[in-house]
């Protein structure tokens, strides 16, 4: 779907608090979609990673934030792995959760999960689910 | 002896067959080790925030302690503690300036610089204790089972903490043929499960599970191997559930690799815990009477 982009849309706000906490540039991005091609998790975002990449190098920060991408991102890692710029994706959606969980947001809330939902769950899926969304 | 032993949280309770088997096998190849002092959780998943230290705290006092106990090497089980131990560890070898800030902010402790090595069982069996060696322990050769070496994602990704070549790697297939198990390659033994997301968005992590057991099928595999008690709760646990929201859900039972190792070098399958699994788990390995003993 074509996107409107004019000075006033570009946050570069948000561009360089992702670089900040990423260390990534997003600019290295030439927009093959490998990561796109390579994400397991694909079927359910609503943005795709190469097209958050592409929302990110134009600073589009409203689409950005209504992206469920960083937050459906499991963090596999097979997308930098195959990565022929370099770029480490996982960072920037690392960065992108926590611009938001920074503002003391959580993506999910502890005391609303029902015991018999998280009863028999290892410890390792707590930990890793509260670090990666919660503030 | 000089290799520290650092479980995890997880090897304590809910993946506690992962462990009992595990030492029990290390015995009985003669590994010796010692359960780190005063270890403390590693954090699960390594902070991928640049200008987040605090959270790399944790895994650098566990390495503080194998390095306080005389040790150079600790060895894990668990694949997400490898990879978080690993990259912090990397972190405090290569990067000065972030190993500076952190070495000051834990001036209680001794300083650090990434001097231990940081190995996870498999690779270990690989590298140090060898293949050879390892057939020779074999009592019950796994003949007959057929069986997908399931690696995750953690073992082998990213490329700096990478066990094996992260898009073709052998290392598990090996251990496993070691054993004398049949092994299948299946092209999803390298996708992840869905990890934490079973946490977050628990419907899309089922989806991904679903995507592997039924690729494992498709590839006539009878049995999935696994190091990490995420994906043996996502693949293994989870089959149950799966069955409510999708059909023809394949029953396929799966094991920690230390449960077949045990299970090869002939020991009680009292030190598995089996009751753990599915209950498919020991199911199968009776049916190929690779169990001597079966408690009661």
């Amino acid at each position: 779907m074509p996107q409107k982009i004019t000075s006033k849309s570009i946050d570069d706000n948000l561009k360089r608090r992702a670089r900040e906490i990423s260390g990534q540039i997003a600019q290295k991005c030439f927009q093959c979609g490998t990561c796109t091609g390579s994400c397991p998790m694909i079927e359910h975002m609503n943005v795709t990673p190469r097209g958050l990449m592409a929302l990110l190098q134009w600073g589009q920060a409203d689409k950005i934030a209504e992206a469920n991408t960083p937050w459906i991102c499991a963090s596999c890692h097979v997308c930098q792995v195959r990565c022929p710029r370099g770029v480490e994706l996982p960072k920037v959606m690392e960065a992108l959760r926590q611009v938001k969980l920074r503002t003391n947001v959580n993506q999910i809330e502890p005391a609303n999960l029902q015991p018999e939902e998280i009863i028999d769950l290892p410890q390792i899926a707590m930990v890793s689910g509260f670090r990666k969304m919660t503030s | 002896m000089s290799i520290s032993y650092y479980p995890g949280c997880t090897l304590k309770t809910k993946a506690k067959n992962l462990e009992t088997s595990a030492l029990a096998a290390m015995a009985e190849l003669g590994i010796e080790v010692e359960e780190l002092p005063r270890w403390n959780c590693c954090g699960a998943v390594y902070s991928l925030a640049d200008d987040d230290l605090i959270h790399i705290i944790a895994p650098v006092r566990d390495l503080i302690r194998v390095k306080e106990r005389g040790h150079d090497t600790v060895i894990t089980l668990c694949s997400m503690c490898y990879n978080t131990l690993a990259r912090a560890n990397d972190l405090m070898k290569h990067d000065e300036e972030k190993r500076k800030t952190i070495n000051m902010f834990m001036d209680e402790e001794p300083d650090y610089a990434g001097e231990v090595r940081v190995v996870h069982l498999l690779d270990y069996l690989r590298d140090d204790y060898g293949w050879d060696k390892l057939k020779e322990k074999v009592k019950v050769p796994l003949a007959g089972l057929t069986v997908g070496p399931y690696y995750g994602c953690t073992l082998l990704r990213p490329r700096e903490v990478a066990l094996d070549r992260p898009d073709k790697p052998t290392l598990f297939n090996e251990f496993m043929a070691a054993l004398g198990a049949t092994v299948v390659d299946f092209p999803m033994g390298t996708e992840c499960c869905g990890s934490y997301q079973v946490l977050g968005n628990p419907d899309a992590a089922l989806k991904v599970s679903y995507d592997i057991l039924n690729d494992a099928n498709q590839h006539n595999i009878e049995a999935l191997a696994l190091t990490c008690p995420l994906c043996d709760y996502n693949l293994g646990r989870r089959q149950n559930l799966m069955r409510d929201k999708f059909e023809g859900v394949p029953e396929i039972p799966v094991y920690y690799f230390t449960q077949l190792l045990a299970v090869a070098l002939g020991l009680s399958p009292e030190v598995c815990h089996f009751e753990l699994n599915r209950e498919s788990a020991i199911g199968l390995l009776k049916d190929k009477n690779f169990l001597k003993e079966v408690p009661a």
